[in-house]
């Protein structure tokens, strides 16, 4: 499973669904307010997908044009450039062209930051080159108004409308509809033109008939498409669809070019072009405009060795404890929603299985889904900020050494720190990264980390089963086992991310460039939008995963049903509520209104599906040293982890229980074999390993589901962890017992 | 400023320099020249990131940030920090390669 093979996935759905309305495409370089524009442009309405099979994740959205009726308004990933090499890139160049069955675009908003004049026309020429219909949104202005750009002059030198925009503030937005509405339809034009060396173009001559037939169009428009293959297509590239004819002809041209650079020769003539004409433009050139010089000053604080370092790690902690405990009380509010409602709910319905249906399945399963939004929502706010700023570029710049000799991007920080307290939106925390392949590897190692809802187990296991000694007389054992989980997480995640990212997301190897943004103030309007629809999105597409999965849990642990409907017990699935921190379990308020009779619950897990399951599977867990009671838990512990104690509770009749509760500890501890304690300490460190190690949430694997669009990741993220969980826990028990341990 | 300077890992913060040629792999070639660092160019080193590396660049008003390891495969002719007011339009055509790093 390469990404070479992901991108390649044949299933290429349209993105955008089938309507009369014409296609208006926003493009423009990452940083530049693309997405206020597109904000700005849509209104309330937009509409989040994902380009199947990848992470990239497709914004549309209606375009109100007034008389000239609506048109559908499609975001493209930022992108500097046409040649393309990223998924993002690709995906860019296919909406552009029309290729990869997406509509042929009506007409380009290409984005531009004023103050970037130069590196944001290189990709302006690309489009004009490629003939396609163009405005553009000239915008940032306020940045430079001590010497501004005219956008007459601009529109003079390209060719085509230039409209000054306000993406924040919302200034131009409707002069943009206009010159939109009126530019609809119309042919492209274009007044600027590349000199390219002779030889160039001669040699994109000789790869023009090479194109499909399906590109070709105008002799101009063949050209640009010859000079764009000429300068992306190489051996092992990441490109779709570019026929085999094409590639060998590329090949050979390049090939006879000889010493001759094409690349540079292409790039360098867009450059003088550009030069050129923006030397014409402005009366005066400065050193750099007044806001890079501040931001140079703010960043003198921010990226200063210590001072910089200890802001950074102040600001980090606000993130962590922001998931981690303030999140808390909204959790708290939710789980007492859900427990009321269930209680509400079995008291208003007759006893059968369809009140148990709606009680632990289904509020259960939307309380398993509503839980996590505070930790979402806040994530996004905290995300959307520190992007917006352009501290988020800061913290890559600071990381990036450390990160990188895992094969991590420097962004990957803030996403891994949140899998501290959550993997779900940790997960959802990954689109901060730009490239499909960071993106991915990211993905695969948060779940590794020490979240919050493995700490009750890791409670439980630990005061059970571990003696409450010291370790040279002063170090508490059981405490440096917690400490000792943690450590052994960190050092897994970072072992993990170094071999998947030399096998499983083996990307090609891509340098560093990354664009430092300046300093701006985050627009609170946009960034509460951007999390409102992350909630969204998080609510639609992983909580009908979570939901389902919640009910098929309660079934298995429900059914058969006892032939007597006398108090049947409650599955552990409706208690799957998460906890954020030990603490905040204890106080969890009872999910169950009655606890069931003890003897009788015993039996009736054990004859429940799981329950069988769990006796069925035995023999495989038996070598780590878990019976089929563990098992059951396991099993139940894949609604959420903590749910493993309460099926445990189930399992020995001790009612809804936490990891606190003294009779489940004393039930543990009693059971024997053959004389001995069942659960010895090395049964224990094997159980811990077990959950530190095993992707036991199916929201997490719901999550990657949602972030891929596609069960092959989530499928292998539960496969490569549930293989090396059992791996470890055998080798250690077995290990163990050959020591004489246990 | 040493004038031995060869490669743009060598710049010292504050140091200016005039991009030469941009080694190495033909994706990072391309991706560097496509954001403006095309020969001729004029490049500042601005920062070095606290734990040595990245690199922070000021290219074309822009900061742009590569590691170490990549600068050392970009060829740089040492140049002269000019300040402000000779950068008027006059002066600035007798450069090399006309920069627009700044503009507007």
């Amino acid at each position: 499973m390469t990404l070479g093979e992901s991108a390649a996935l044949p299933e290429r759905a349209a993105p955008v669904r089938a309507t009369e309305a014409p296609v208006v495409v926003l493009v423009g370089n990452p940083n530049v307010g693309k997405t206020s524009v597109y904000n700005q442009l849509t209104g309330e309405r937009a509409h989040i997908g994902n380009y199947p099979g990848i992470t990239v994740e497709q914004r549309s959205g209606r375009l109100e044009l007034g008389g000239r009726g609506p048109a559908t308004l499609l975001d493209l990933p930022g992108t500097y450039s046409l040649s393309a090499r990223s998924a993002e890139e690709q995906i860019a160049l296919d909406a552009l062209l029309g290729h990869a069955g997406l509509p042929l675009p009506a007409l380009c908003v290409v984005v531009v930051d004023a103050g970037q004049l130069s590196r944001n026309l290189y990709l302006v020429l690309q489009l004009l080159e490629l003939e396609l219909p163009i405005v553009v949104a000239l915008n940032m202005l306020d940045e430079v108004a001590h010497n501004p750009p005219s956008p007459a002059d601009l529109s003079r030198f390209l060719g085509v409308p230039v409209v000054a925009t306000d993406g924040r503030r919302g200034a131009g937005i409707e002069e943009l509809k206009r010159v939109i509405a009126e530019r609809l339809g119309k042919p492209a034009s274009s007044g600027v033109a590349v000199s390219y060396p002779e030889a160039l173009v001669a040699d994109a001559d000789r790869v023009v008939s090479a194109l499909p037939a399906a590109w070709r169009s105008t002799p101009g428009r063949d050209r640009a498409l010859a000079l764009w293959a000429l300068a992306s297509v190489e051996p092992g590239d990441e490109l779709r669809d570019v026929p085999a004819e094409l590639r060998e002809r590329c090949e050979s041209v390049r090939h006879a070019a000889g010493a001759r650079d094409l690349d540079r020769e292409l790039i360098a003539a867009r450059y003088a072009c550009i030069d050129g004409a923006l030397e014409r433009l402005y009366a005066r050139v400065e050193r750099h405009p007044p806001k890079r010089a501040s931001s140079e000053r703010v960043d003198r604080i921010l990226l200063h060795p210590i001072l910089g370092f200890a802001i950074f790690l102040g600001s980090m902690l606000v993130v962590f404890q922001a998931l981690f405990s303030w999140s808390d009380p909204a959790i708290k509010v939710i789980e007492r929603l859900v427990a009321w409602t269930g209680t509400e709910l079995t008291a208003l319905l007759p006893a059968g299985v369809l009140r148990d249906l709606l009680v632990e399945g289904v509020i259960g399963g939307v309380g398993n889904v509503i839980v996590f939004l505070p930790q979402i929502l806040l994530l996004s706010l905290l995300i959307g900020l520190l992007e917006d700023s352009g501290y988020m570029a800061r913290v890559a710049f600071l990381m990036d050494r450390v990160l990188r000799t895992l094969g991590l991007h420097g962004r990957a920080f803030v996403p891994m720190l949140s899998g501290f307290a959550c993997a779900v939106p940790a997960i959802m925390a990954t689109r901060t990264m730009e490239r499909q392949r960071d993106r991915l590897l990211t993905m695969l190692v948060i779940p590794l980390m020490t979240c919050s809802a493995r700490l009750p187990v890791y409670t439980l296991i630990i005061a059970t089963l571990f003696p409450p000694s010291r370790v040279f007389g002063w170090v508490p054992l059981q405490g440096l086992m917690m400490v000792g989980m943690y450590v052994f997480a960190i050092v897994t995640t970072l072992v993990v991310a170094l071999v998947l990212g030399r096998t499983a997301v083996k990307g090609r190897r891509v340098p560093l460039v990354l664009e430092l943004p300046p300093y701006r103030l985050p627009s609170l309007r946009l960034t509460l939008r951007n999390m409102v629809e992350r909630a969204f999105v998080f609510l639609k597409e992983a909580g009908t995963v979570i939901l389902a999965c919640t009910i098929v849990l309660w079934a298995l642990l429900a059914f058969p049903r006892p032939a007597t409907a006398v108090a049947p017990p409650r599955p552990a699935s409706v208690a799957a509520v998460h906890a954020t921190s030990a603490e905040q379990h204890l106080a969890a308020p009872p999910v169950h209104p009655t606890a069931p009779e003890p003897a009788r619950a015993e039996s009736r897990i054990g004859e429940s599906y799981g329950g069988r399951l769990g006796k069925a599977v035995e023999p495989l867990f038996a070598p780590l040293g878990f019976d089929w009671k563990i098992d059951v838990g396991i099993i139940g512990a894949f609604a959420a982890r903590e749910v493993f104690i309460s099926t445990l509770g189930l399992v020995y009749g001790v009612g809804d229980t936490d990891d606190q509760a003294l009779p489940l500890r004393e039930k543990l501890r009693q059971e024997t074999l053959g004389g001995k304690p069942r659960y010895t300490p090395l049964v224990g460190l094997s159980l811990l390993l077990f959950f530190a190690l095993s992707c036991q949430c199916m929201s997490t694997l719901a999550m990657v589901r949602r972030e891929t669009r596609s069960w092959r990741w989530p499928a292998f993220l539960f496969a490569y962890m549930t293989a090396l969980a059992y791996l470890v826990s055998l080798l250690v028990y077995q290990g163990g017992r050959l020591f004489g341990f246990g | 400023m040493p004038t031995d300077v060869r490669h743009l890992s060598e710049l010292e913060v504050g140091d200016v320099a005039d991009i030469e040629h941009v080694g190495g792999e033909r994706s990072f070639r391309r991706r560097l020249m496509e954001l403006g660092l095309v020969p001729g160019t004029r490049v500042e080193l601005k920062a070095v990131a606290p734990l040595g590396d990245p690199l922070e660049l000021l290219v074309r008003g822009a900061s742009l940030s590569i590691r170490r390891g990549d600068a050392a495969l970009v060829r740089v002719r040492p140049g002269v920090k000019l300040t402000a007011p000779e950068l008027e339009p006059a002066t600035r055509r007798r450069l090399p390669i006309a920069p627009v790093r700044g503009a507007p």
